[in-house]
């Protein structure tokens, strides 16, 4: 059996799951002063009475350092950063203890200037002086050519307790980015190692010890061992939770937008015939822009609990929430307190919810009905119009080969696929009003903990080869060979298939066939003095984000148990 | 937090998939490390720096512009349509607002694209900048536009289309004639009867390096623009000055590109040659960036760099200045010159050859414009390519008068058919192009 949990705002959701689909659910309250004791207690509650061999992990979407970095509650981490041309690093300092010493490398990977140890050294003495344990460093272009980085990385491994190198976190070009991100990772170490090794350790003790795994923000999961060198990959795995946990109900060969409608705000995102849309580049988290990949989501100020309001003869719905429904008594009206006038919801003050319509209505100068009609049909419209600029937005990314801006693949969404509190009744009516299909996901309200438990471990590998120089490399995997003449583009994508199976099986993936998707792949001839000299090739690969097949028949139960 | 001052919009497109031949200069690979480098400074994450995606081009679109022969199917490759249509997407950002300014980072180029197209010269097959204005003229009411073009060769395509708009002001400066393809752009050539003053050429000697660039910006360029009062600036900017590039002689460098970007302040850039493709193009491209977001770029120096081996002789600033004076004397003296020209001057005609080198062959032009006191003149032009075609075309010009509308029909209507493949009217007042075949 596996455990799922995800650590929400108010309460922290756990399952247990097994040849019976979902074998036991908890839902304990998130005390904000105590994240380790929801997750315990929550990890207590669920395997009470069950045999830990009968568990095999457990795997955990927390937000423990988001909140870290959202409250500012870190200790200070030292950044060391190699230039040369281009912008002015000091754009990218990520605080006091930011060091730009003299080296630099180009876009090719060649150096370009030596790397000025005496510098280093001289910057780490005064980090080290500050008190400084957790340090990173980030090269331009190191990912073309990591030498300068894993040159400070020996200078500085004596010194400090953890020291992170950005040709690790991401084999994808943005030198800011790799910054941030290299800076996240020093920053949330602590905090990540010692909350988990805590975990680890207590329910060691307790006799329920069994691997713990970690969400990331690409609906994909780390063991615990790979997080500790990836800390900052935890960030922001609460969006994918939702949406990991909606997969195995969304029709295998639709486009598909995926609804989650909370109380404040309603959470989106994209599945290609199941498959999750990643963002662009990576998660951005305060003044934070990050390599860190992630799922394309969306968020916007409609749902159950947003405030509804007349301005000059005109309805508006949210984005601001003022409490709960009138009907829960919450001060403002609601999409909910709507639902309660229609006769759509029960188990609330109807009274209250209709003073609430009626105030509207007043003012728009229709009934209480009619008006609790309008508010229903404006939040589904809003939220239609939101999904379609969505869908916009994946579609005008740029594109850079002839091939593709004339063929390229435009999305078209045919199918919604909608969970949260409200999801029967706006279900209902997004049919109505759309050319949408719809379905619901069962169990909604366990969505996110069930995505967690099921999610596969996954990972992006980049491969360079150049057959001029002989040498083919991949950074993030610390690999580095020669080449025989005559390398091919096959060859290469071969090689960074084998590689990031290496680093997924690693990284913790069970054994299975591991789906693989090539998500870039280019080959140019190099021609100097206009002749051809050799290939310059690129891979990117990824371990397609999913749920983990021999789980499927699980997912498979939860989705019949409802009907 | 970093922010652009000046919100900027980007079109790339390299057009991974696409080149004239195997180890043609205007490849696959060209802008690869440009974009490494632009990925790699992040240039996208700048506030108010934003990225679009390139649109496909109309064939309306271009035949707004030129005279495609056979048809535009034909002369076009696939890349072209993006290409082109990666200037109007920067052009309709920047007139719906979206963006202050923008540049069109896309190949293949276009400056060497003439009214008439029988194939590819220069590496070029139609012309993106005169697409993209010619639609703005249409789509947005735009009406003076100024082209600076920047290219180290002679844009001769754009300043064919413009010969004889007087609400286009062509200005190009580029390395001599005499020491480079397409061998044109000497500054007594400018503009016809109707539109002299408005074409002005700056030829410059081999080896001129910053200060010579920047001499002609400030000399002639920026107060010959205060006086035109363009509605738009367009720069076809093309990065082949640079002291490392293969194909010419000149000593410019990223940060003279960026200084020039700075003092221009283009409303558009759009991208035209440059084959340096790992020594230049990344940091040139950076450095224009940053100076249209008027983001710092005193950092954005080539390895290469060397000031004191790029700067310039004595002789070559002379020369440039001497150039300047000239142009300058000859934009002053516009209204003199077009009146001499005209005076009993009803038809203007010239005969030329044009060279399409990128496909090896011929074309000979017979042109007659109506010299018109109403309007810029409707003309036409015969044309007769060695891939055996000849054709008749006849332009009227946007603000034509109605003599001149008739007489274009006219020519249009009753040329003799047998002498011609194939008859083209291109009536701007009405948008609409008309084709006669045998």
């Amino acid at each position: 059996m596996i455990i799922g949990l995800d650590v929400g705002g108010t309460h922290t959701d756990v399952v247990l799951l097994g040849e019976k689909g979902i074998e036991r659910r908890v839902k304990v309250p998130t005390e904000k002063s105590s994240l380790f004791d929801a997750v315990f207690e929550g990890l207590e509650q669920i395997t009470r009475d069950i045999p830990s061999d009968k568990i095999s992990h457990a795997v955990l979407s927390t937000t423990l350092t988001t909140n870290a970095i959202v409250q500012g509650k870190l200790p200070p981490a030292g950044m060391m950063v190699t230039c040369g041309p281009g912008m002015d690093p000091e754009y990218f300092r990520t605080g006091e203890h930011y060091y730009v010493v003299d080296g630099a490398i180009d876009h090719s990977g060649r150096e370009i200037k030596k790397l000025d140890e005496k510098a280093v050294k001289k910057a780490a003495a005064a980090m080290k002086d500050a008190g400084i344990e957790y340090a990173g460093i980030a090269g331009k272009f190191s990912v073309r050519n990591p030498a300068h980085e894993i040159r400070i990385r020996e200078i500085l491994s004596p010194m400090f307790e953890k020291i992170f190198t950005g040709h690790r976190v991401s084999g994808n070009f943005s030198f800011p980015r790799r910054i941030a991100t290299t800076y996240l990772n020093a920053s949330v170490y602590r905090v990540h190692k010692e909350f988990f090794g805590a975990v680890q350790k207590t329910l060691d003790k307790k006799g329920i010890g069994v691997p713990i795994y970690i969400l990331k923000a690409d609906g994909g999961t780390m063991d615990f061992e790979t997080s500790i060198d990836f800390p900052a990959q935890s960030i922001l795995s609460g969006p994918a939770a939702s949406v990991m946990g909606s997969i195995a109900f969304a029709p295998a060969e639709a486009e598909t937008v995926v609804l989650d409608i909370g109380g404040t705000t309603t959470d989106m995102a994209v599945l290609i015939n199941g498959v999750p849309v990643l963002a662009p580049q990576g998660i951005e988290i305060e003044e934070y822009k990050t390599l860190i990949r992630a799922l394309h989501t969306q968020s916007v100020g409609v749902g159950g609990d947003s405030t509804v309001r007349v301005d000059q003869g005109h309805l508006f719905i949210g984005p601001e929430r003022s409490g709960p429904a009138m009907a829960y008594g919450g001060p403002q009206p609601t999409p909910t307190d709507a639902l309660f006038v229609l006769g759509m919801a029960e188990n609330g003050d109807k009274e209250k919810a209709r003073t609430g319509v009626q105030a509207i209505a007043d003012q728009l100068g229709l009934s209480a009905e009619d008006t609790a009609e309008r508010i229903f049909d404006q939040a589904c419209r809003e939220i239609l119009d939101y999904a379609q600029e969505l869908v916009s937005l994946i579609n005008s990314r740029p594109v850079y080969t002839v091939r593709e801006a004339l063929e390229g693949h435009r999305i078209k969404p045919t199918h919604l696929l909608v969970l949260g509190g409200p999801a029967p009744q706006f279900a209902q009516r997004l049919k109505t009003i759309s050319d949408y299909s719809v379905s619901r996901v069962p169990q909604w309200d366990v969505a996110n903990a069930i995505g967690t438990a099921l999610s596969r471990t996954t990972c992006e590998l980049t491969l360079f080869a150049d057959t001029y120089k002989l040498e083919v490399s991949a950074p993030e995997e610390m690999f580095h060979q020669a080449l025989k003449p005559g390398f091919s583009l096959e060859e290469a994508r071969k090689m960074a298939e084998e590689l990031l199976v290496k680093k997924a099986i690693r990284e913790g993936a069970h054994k299975q066939p591991i789906e693989t998707d090539v998500l870039e792949e280019l080959s140019f001839n190099m021609i100097r003095d206009f002749r051809m000299i050799g290939k310059n090739m690129r891979v990117k690969m990824q371990v397609r984000p999913g749920l983990i097949q021999e789980y499927l028949q699980i997912a498979e139960k939860i989705k019949n148990g409802e009907n | 937090m970093l922010k652009a001052k000046t919100s900027t919009g980007l079109v790339f497109f390299p057009a991974y998939d696409w080149a004239i031949s195997a180890t043609h200069p205007e490849r696959e690979e060209r802008l690869l490390y440009t974009q490494d480098q632009i990925f790699e400074e992040g240039l996208f994450d700048i506030e108010g720096i934003r990225e679009f995606k390139a649109e496909v081009i109309d064939i309306k679109d271009v035949q707004r512009v030129h005279f495609c022969v056979p048809e535009p199917e034909k002369v076009m490759t696939e890349s072209h349509y993006i290409s082109a249509g990666g200037a109007k997407t920067i052009a309709k950002a920047k007139m719906d607002g979206l963006v202050k300014t923008g540049f069109a980072l896309v190949r293949p180029p276009g400056h060497h694209a003439m009214r008439v197209v029988h194939g590819g010269r220069g590496f070029c097959n139609i012309n993106n900048e005169a697409i993209m204005i010619e639609y703005l003229r249409h789509a947005y009411g735009i009406d003076r536009v100024a082209i600076i073009d920047t290219d180290c060769h002679h844009g001769d395509g754009t300043q064919d289309i413009y010969w004889h708009d007087p609400d286009t002001l062509f200005i190009s400066m580029h390395q001599d004639g005499r020491t480079l393809f397409p061998g044109t752009g000497f500054s007594n050539e400018t503009g016809g009867p109707t539109a002299a003053g408005t074409t002005l050429n700056i030829p410059l000697p081999p080896y001129t390096s910053e200060e010579g660039f920047l001499t002609v910006i400030n000399k002639v360029v920026l107060p010959v623009l205060q006086e035109f009062k363009p509605d738009l600036i367009i720069n076809s900017a093309g990065q082949d000055n640079h002291f490392t590039d293969p194909l010419t002689s000149m000593n410019f460098s990223a940060q003279g590109y960026a200084d020039l970007t700075a003092l221009l302040k283009p409303d558009i850039a759009v991208l035209e040659g440059g084959y340096s493709i790992e020594s230049a193009l990344p940091y040139v491209n950076v450095g224009i960036i940053l100076a249209m977001a008027g983001v710092d770029y005193s950092h954005v120096v080539e390895p290469e760099y060397s000031a004191s081996q790029l700067r310039q002789g004595k002789s070559i600033t002379a020369t440039i200045e001497k150039t300047c004076n000239e142009v300058l004397a000859i934009w002053k003296d516009r209204e003199n010159i077009r009146v001499r020209m005209q005076e009993n001057v009803l038809y203007d005609e010239r005969r030329r050859s044009v060279f399409y080198d990128t496909d090896g062959f011929f074309e000979s032009q017979h042109e007659t414009l109506h010299v018109c006191m109403e309007c810029a003149g409707t003309y036409k032009i015969d044309s007769r390519a060695d891939t055996g075609l000849r054709v008749l075309t006849v332009h009227i010009p946007r603000k034509a008068c109605s003599n001149c509308i008739q007489e274009g029909h006219r020519w249009f209507e009753q040329a003799d058919m047998t002498n011609y493949d194939m008859i083209m009217l291109q009536d701007r007042p009405e948008d609409q192009y008309l084709t006669k075949k045998k």
